[in-house]
């Protein structure tokens, strides 16, 4: 087989690991902010059902994960299966939710008390407190524990593998059966390079957007 | 009358009793300076007074209108609180400007969200559309205004595009003033304004404090400068242990103190 050829079946593979790399992030970011809100609720029993969630996600694998929402609805409750996509998706949004909120916790914490008060003395509304003048600031700072988590997730689109879903990994896998070369599994590793590769560049420019004040 | 009347203000936190029952009367355009060691209760007196810590007992009363009960505490909506914290602005230790915005914004801000909710009102009653638009145009540019004539009166018209840590401390402290007079309390408070300050700023943000002084600009002033504390209030009031102990003109409590504990206080060299 040709480099061409290879490379336009891996692209095929390749799509289906942007599709789940770009809707995991469009659901699991603003789920992760729910989730924050609910660990950080002076309601105890939510915030201990938020941080037993936090704990749960955090403290399995993301396969074994992916492998419980894709088989279990079918095996306990006689549910019909999901289709590939669709559990890979949820597993992961669930996933990156769990991470993505202690981030946001983290950054929302790290927000000095006088910043609120500040607010506050001026006749501002919580909710003004936040949008106007918090989650600005939030955001500078979790720019880079984001972009990391971010880039992590690249990569761990290949464990849709596990439930056969066909993704780059898989595309490639695919390649070495049939034809038995094993050139082009490795050859992935090229996709994944270049895509963090523009990732880094992004993140780089929205560091670097937001560095027009300190603080 | 009396534009502010506070009533037994007692605060506790925990088993800890900060404040043991402050009675304090202002009059327009008076300015009173609170002096006392750290742990007296100062700085919890102000957070009171602009409802950032809520007194378990007391009242406080804006020009004869009470405007908090402790009796009461419970059942005042969050609207109200924020409206009545509105007679009150607080200059913080640590300046709390935005870093984000610059300095024109950190002075406009509060007022352009207000103008905002106003404008979310007028719209429910159907003001007419025209007359809506005209009034918020006519309306932003009046908060520009103000705060343009604000940095130029605490002598920072030139930072006017400046973001916070492009100032030094002694400006941004300036501009936290012009932030706190930008929404016309009826009495300012200042907690501690130079306390965070290197020395050499600490006149210049004394000196602003002091251009505000008029007949209708009433304010209360926690510090440990002694000095401007002298040259400034029209009262000093001495705090110790969560009471007033003592309260005169600067010339009686500082060239002539009555009480054992002001004596002791006062005398302490300062290094």
């Amino acid at each position: 087989m040709t480099l061409l050829a290879v490379t336009l079946q891996l692209l095929e593979g390749f799509k289906i690991t942007c599709m789940l790399f770009a809707l995991t992030l469009v659901f699991s970011i603003p789920l992760g902010l729910v989730i924050t809100f609910g660990s950080m609720s002076k309601f105890l029993p939510l915030k201990w059902l938020s941080k037993t969630f936090v704990w749960i996600i955090r403290g399995t694998p993301l396969m074994l994960q992916v492998m419980i929402v894709f088989y279990l609805p079918g095996l306990a409750f006689d549910l019909p299966a999901l289709p590939r996509f669709t559990a890979v998706l949820v597993a992961f949004v669930i996933n990156y939710a769990a991470y993505f909120s202690e981030i946001y916790r983290g950054g929302i914490e790290s927000i000095p008390k006088g910043q609120y008060e500040a607010g506050q003395v001026l006749g501002l509304t919580k909710s003004q407190i936040f949008f106007k003048i918090v989650l600005f600031q939030v955001i500078k700072r979790i720019v880079a524990p984001m972009s990391n988590e971010i880039i992590t997730l690249v990569k761990d689109t290949s464990i849709a593998r596990v439930i056969a879903l066909g993704e780059l990994i898989m595309a490639a896998q695919n390649i070495v059966s049939a034809k038995a070369l094993i050139w082009p599994l490795f050859y992935t590793g090229v996709f994944y390079l270049a895509f963090c590769g523009i990732l880094t560049i992004i993140f780089g420019w929205v560091e670097k957007k937001l560095d027009y004040y300190k603080g | 009358m009396a534009i502010l009347e506070v009533r037994n203000i007692r605060k506790n936190f925990g088993n800890v009793e900060v404040l043991k029952g402050i009675d304090l009367t202002l009059e327009k355009g008076e300015v009173v300076v609170i002096i006392g060691s750290s742990g007296s209760g100062k700085t919890t007196f102000l957070r009171c007074l602009n409802f950032l810590e809520t007194p378990q007992e007391g009242t406080i009363a804006v020009d004869g209108k009470t405007i908090f009960d402790a009796q009461a505490a419970g059942a005042y909506s969050d609207n109200q609180i924020r409206k009545n914290r509105l007679h009150f602005g607080l200059v913080f230790q640590q300046f709390n400007l935005f870093p984000q915005y610059n300095v024109l914004k950190n002075i406009t801000l509060a007022a352009q969200l207000h103008l905002k909710d106003e404008i979310k009102a007028m719209k429910k009653e159907k003001a007419p559309h025209f007359e809506i638009s005209e009034y918020k145009k006519a309306q932003l540019e009046k908060i520009e205004q103000e705060a343009i004539d604000l940095l130029a009166k605490v002598g920072l018209s030139d930072k006017i595009k400046a973001y916070p840590f492009q100032l030094s401390g002694g400006q941004q402290q300036r501009v936290a003033i012009a932030r706190a007079l930008a929404l016309k309390p009826d009495i300012l408070c200042f907690d501690e304004p130079t306390s965070a300050l290197d020395p050499e700023l600490t006149g210049e943000v004394l000196r602003v404090i002091r251009g505000l002084k008029s007949s209708d600009r009433t304010m209360i002033v926690v510090t440990h400068e002694m000095e401007f504390a002298k040259s400034v209030a029209d009262r000093v009031v001495f705090m110790a242990d969560g009471v007033i102990v003592e309260q005169g003109p600067p010339s009686q409590v500082f060239d002539n103190p009555m009480n054992p504990k002001t004596k002791a206080f006062l005398s302490t060299p300062t290094l």
